[in-house]
């Protein structure tokens, strides 16, 4: 790959990136009304407390110097405090990426790994039984709202059977250390991570199978073929490696969702991430956090988006500019 | 009918061949569609499902839907005690609920894909035909769109917006255009080398023509399909985004019923009646959405036809 061409898709990124920061800024000054009043809706404030706020906020000064200023605080990731618990943003945002990640990293894997290989197993045995059920439950699932699924086996498989806690990151109660806290982790996150891989596992399926029937027409295979090559190595030595180029780009693409991904589904299991953050947020409306996972879930977009272009370029020499 | 008029000679104006032979297309793809077994399921869920929702007048009382007309009935009563589907955290009955929820859900569905696509139609058209310099600024507007992510975009718009059916349409609608602006710009970029609009141009054609004589009814078999497969992805961002508590409470959605149950905390008391009926409701449109979306695309798109079964 040349340097032109990682130059020109990291500087396209930066341009994108700045476009956000900017619509963050004005998306938000939208909102009615004066932020003094609504965080304090309800509640009797003087002349006196309410100009201070104002000033506080930084609301006296024009949309122009305010532009700057925020331009100033978001290069310094200061980012405000929350209108709920009075914390800094970026803090905030900081403790709760961690659950958000492990879980919705260890789905984007499985599911990728999962729908590729149901996806193989349905278009090589194309017009078979095998094929229709991959292909039903596939698009089945792709057609299910995830937190729908998650609420059906919280109920299941928490509330009825009782095999698995109803919701958290770990047992309140325990005061476990090193592998055993842990293996409780694990407990947790068994259902939630059980509800997102089979809630995103539909969608590689089905690119994997249609990707892999269009490259099954081409003329090398029937050369390798004819060369006397056994079925199995046809197929894992020539046809999927040339097949899994857009499912590749998909999860990198995915991958970008991995902060902002499971808004509704960490919100039904209580999994305490940034997507019930978002969830909670929303409530109050808290506005300097909402404004803060905006960015950071638009940032993350676009970071992946940008492996993605490259990954497609070092993977499939045809979309490099020649 | 218009297989021997279009034949014949005696045809008064360009303006009729054409209409005749659209018609003649359209009867086609619509015999096509009829062998199509995955996209006549799909169109038989749908015709059921739109005329649940146009009769739910007369299928269940309107007034079923607030709490205050139900106060006499059991709370979380089991489909078994309370027929046919049970009751709610607040003594509603979950089938009115379930009737009048499927037409929020389709309405929004509908009128939110519609916004969607017209203004993805309008963009891509305009950003194929014209290229240059206004094409590539509509290009590049269109992709910042397309990064930013649909979801907390979607919830910080709603947000603000306040929560109602309207602002769940206009929401879903400026925030999902980008994608079939891209397809539809793709399209039009190899329609606009075509001999005919050649032609026309000679012949002094305005811009204006060419576009709305020429470019749009060519895209519109692709516009066709991909607003058909643009509907489920609207009506579960509709489900997600009434979830999250920015639907309208008076006007339940199926997403809205969700809502409820999950914060009635149905899910402890085992009440599976009330959150079951509404997710199937959204699987099975969604799902039917999606078949009619992939047999149109297989009808329409030539490339796609060997890929059937």
């Amino acid at each position: 790959m040349s340097a032109r061409f990682v130059g020109a898709k990291v500087a396209g990124s930066l341009v994108t990136l700045i476009f956000v920061i900017c619509f963050n800024f004005f998306l938000f000054r939208v909102v009615e009304g004066d932020p003094v009043a609504n965080l304090y809706r309800g509640r009797n404030l003087s002349e006196q407390q309410r100009d201070k706020l104002t000033k506080q906020f930084g609301l006296d000064k024009s949309t122009g110097a305010q532009f700057v200023s925020y331009l100033k605080e978001t290069a310094t990731f200061n980012f405000g405090r929350t209108y709920t618990g009075n914390a800094p943003v970026w803090e905030e945002i900081k403790r709760k990426a961690g659950p958000t990640i492990a879980l919705v990293g260890i789905s984007a894997i499985l599911s990728g790994v999962f729908g590729v290989l149901l996806g193989i197993a349905a278009a090589w045995r194309r017009r078979t039984r095998t094929d229709y059920s991959v292909t039903a439950f596939s698009v089945g699932t792709y057609s299910m709202p995830d937190f729908w699924l998650g609420m059906v086996l919280l109920t299941l498989f928490a509330v009825v059977l009782g095999w698995f806690p109803v919701g958290g990151l770990q047992d309140a109660a325990s005061d476990a250390t090193g592998l055993s806290k842990l293996a409780d982790e694990a407990h947790h996150m068994f259902l939630p991570c059980l509800t997102l891989t089979v809630a995103y596992l539909g969608e590689y399926a089905i690119i994997m199978r249609s990707s892999l029937l269009d490259t099954m027409r081409e003329d090398y295979l029937v050369l390798a073929r004819a060369k006397g090559l056994r079925d199995v190595m046809v197929r894992n030595r020539h046809a999927v490696p040339n097949a899994i180029l857009p499912v590749v780009a998909l999860l990198a693409i995915n991958f970008g969702f991995v902060l902002s991904g499971a808004i509704a589904v960490e919100a039904i299991f209580s999994w305490p991430g940034l997507g019930l953050a978002t969830y909670e947020a929303l409530k109050g409306p808290d506005l300097p956090m909402l404004q803060g996972l905006f960015l950071v879930f638009s940032a993350s977009v676009i970071f992946f988006n940008l492996i993605a272009d490259l990954l497609y370029g070092y993977l499939d020499p045809r979309v490099r500019p020649a | 009918m218009s297989e021997a008029g279009a034949g014949v000679m005696e045809v008064t104006s360009a303006r009729r061949i054409a209409w005749l032979r659209r018609r003649r297309a359209f009867g086609h793809a619509w015999r096509e569609y009829r062998h199509h077994l995955p996209g006549m399921v799909g169109l038989g869920i749908l015709v059921l499902a739109v005329a649940m929702a146009l009769a739910a007048p007369l299928l269940a009382d309107e007034s079923g839907l607030r709490a205050i007309n139900t106060v006499h009935n059991p709370t979380f009563a089991s489909p078994a005690k309370f027929a046919p589907l049970g009751t709610d955290a607040l003594g509603r009955d979950v089938l009115t609920q379930f009737i009048w929820g499927a037409r929020t859900s389709l309405l929004v569905g509908l009128v939110a894909t519609l916004l969607a696509v017209l203004i993805g139609s309008i963009v891509g058209i305009a950003a194929g035909f014209f290229g240059g310099k206004i094409g590539g600024v509509l290009m590049r507007v269109t992709e910042w769109f397309l990064v930013i992510p649909f979801l907390p975009l979607a919830i910080v718009l709603a947000a603000i917006l306040g929560p109602s059916v309207r602002n769940i349409i206009i929401v879903i609608g400026i925030t999902s255009w980008p994608q079939p602006a891209r397809l539809i710009r793709a399209q039009v970029l190899t329609l606009r080398e075509r001999d005919y609009v050649d032609r026309s141009r000679a012949l002094g054609a305005s811009n204006w023509h060419l576009m709305s004589r020429h470019i749009l009814p060519n895209v519109s078999p692709l516009i066709l399909a991909n607003t058909t497969l643009t509907v489920p992805i609207v009506i579960l961002s509709e489900a997600t985004l009434s979830f999250l508590g920015l639907g309208d409470p008076l006007n339940p959605s199926w997403g809205q019923m969700l809502d409820d149950a999950f914060e009635s905390g149905a899910i402890t008391a085992e009440a599976w009646w009330v959150f079951i009926p509404p997710g199937l409701g959204i699987v099975l449109v969604a799902l039917a959405f999606t078949l009619c979306g992939t047999a149109l695309e297989e009808i329409l798109d030539p490339r796609l036809r060997d890929r059937r079964g």
